[in-house]
């Protein structure tokens, strides 16, 4: 089933000869589980798709479902609690808070949720062991490396049970060992029952996805098929 | 790839049987490789009438002859390892023609193209990783042969988003005047030449 769902989504910015169609007529439902990525030139509207699905903006025209519901139905509240509660961001410059160590950057959300403190606080520890940074837990921001914060903003943003995890260029700074670990992540939280749509220009993240699909000039031109037996690849290596 | 110095390699550890040395060759190529014996012995036949390797008992000749480097093949062994591979004329590559000729061609639409190619690619590479995120198999051999795929396929998928770049900025009269005085560089002569 699918738990997030675009019907004919397009957005439009400025008027007149300043317009800009960001998105045009895109339609694209991700399943539960399942990991899609999104490629396209720059200015082809990654970032756009991300941000009206994760109802940090409105659409001009067309619909959003999460987890069944339309998006035009809820109130501003509505969306704010749907956004703590369910949807997992991760953008390419961490957006860690400095002040607050890698545990309460996690816990964070939950509590401004109303869970309480110490059941935050555990929840937190333990995504964040989840992802194998049980001992960066009391560290700053400052004190971890660019692949370590990206870890814990993954962790934050799966922590409490959230369904749909949205991720814009999440390895873009990163050298290429932790873009993979990134990745493993993201995935390991999609086998976990997630939604996920990682945005990229970068085939090396894509290739992680069930589905890749392309955008041009904000439309959704192509995507991949499923891929099957990986096996047959083996036999293709060229002997010698 | 070269057999030949790949088993002088193996054989620069100690000596070895002809079954001991293509089981060795294939784990180290994370089993992408499949050797057969027949290869291995032909193989060792022709490093053993160079004088690199020598075969440890004449009177044995069946699969538990054993074979050991000599110095002169530790001597070419170093050479081999330390000589790079020629990287200096561009490959003629299947998929950089067919681009440059679509450009050429009237009701073509080279972004389509562009994206049949990317498409294609792409599907490959979703294919590679998924047998490196399945970490069982994941020795260390096998994941760096599927890395060094990887950042093949990749690097072409870039060199197709440049041309979609480039046509696009063509198209909307963009262009950052050439220097005309300067001669092409040697490469550029270069490309399509006969291999
Ligand atoms: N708030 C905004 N106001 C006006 N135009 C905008 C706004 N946000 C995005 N755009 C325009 O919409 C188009 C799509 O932008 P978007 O950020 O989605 O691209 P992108 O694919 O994410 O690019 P990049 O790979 O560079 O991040 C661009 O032409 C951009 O200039
Ligand atoms: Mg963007």
């Amino acid at each position: 089933m699918s738990y997030l769902e675009l019907r004919d989504i397009s957005k439009v910015y400025g008027e007149g000869a300043a317009e800009v169609r960001a998105l045009q007529r895109v339609d694209l439902s991700v399943d539960a589980g399942s990991l899609v990525a999104v490629m396209g030139a720059s200015g082809s509207g990654k970032s756009t798709l991300l941000t009206i699905a994760g109802s940090l903006e409105d659409p001009t025209s067309g619909e959003v479902y999460v987890g069944g519901r339309a998006l035009s139905s809820l109130s501003r509240n509505g969306k704010a609690q749907l956004r703590r509660q369910s949807i997992g961001y991760v953008f390419q410059d961490y957006n860690l808070l400095a002040g607050l160590s890698a545990v309460e950057n996690v816990s964070l959300p939950l509590e401004l949720d109303g869970v309480a403190a110490r059941k935050a606080q555990s929840a937190a520890m333990e995504s964040l062991d989840d992802f194998g940074l049980k001992e960066r837990a009391s560290h700053y921001p400052d004190q971890l490396s660019g692949g370590e914060r990206q870890r814990v903003a993954i962790a934050r943003a799966v922590v409490g049970g959230r369904q749909l995890l949205l991720a814009d260029e999440p390895s873009g700074a990163l050298d290429s060992t932790n873009a993979e670990a990134v990745m493993r992540l993201i995935l390991v939280a999609c086998h976990r029952g997630m939604a996920a749509v990682v945005v990229t220009h970068d085939a090396q993240l894509a290739s992680w996805a069930d589905r890749v699909i392309f955008l041009r000039d904000g439309r959704i031109v192509d995507q991949t098929l499923p891929v099957d037996s990986p096996e047959a690849m083996l036999t293709k290596l060229p002997n010698q | 790839m070269s057999v030949r110095h790949a088993l002088l390699a193996l054989l620069s550890e100690g000596p070895k049987y002809g079954l001991q040395l293509r089981q060795e060759f294939e784990a180290r190529t994370g089993e992408v490789w499949p050797l057969n014996v027949g290869q291995v012995y032909t193989t060792l036949q022709r490093l053993e009438r160079d004088g690199l390797v020598e075969s440890e008992d004449a009177a044995d000749e069946g699969p538990q002859k054993g074979f050991h480097i000599t110095e002169h093949g530790e001597v070419e062994l170093t050479k081999w390892l330390r000589t790079p591979p020629d990287f200096s004329s561009p490959p003629r590559d299947e998929l950089v023609i067919k681009v440059l000729v679509a450009f050429e061609l009237p009701g073509v639409d080279v972004h389509d193209l562009v994206q049949v190619h990317r498409r294609y690619l792409v599907e490959l590479m979703q294919q590679w990783t998924r047998l490196k995120e399945d970490e069982s198999r994941f020795d260390l051999h096998f994941a760096l042969v599927v890395d060094a795929e990887l950042f093949r396929l990749d690097s072409l998928i870039r060199w197709l988003d440049t041309v979609d770049g480039r046509l696009k900025r063509a198209a909307a009269g963009v262009s950052v005047p050439a220097p005309q005085s300067f001669p092409l560089p040697k490469a550029r002569r270069k490309v399509g030449a006969p291999e």
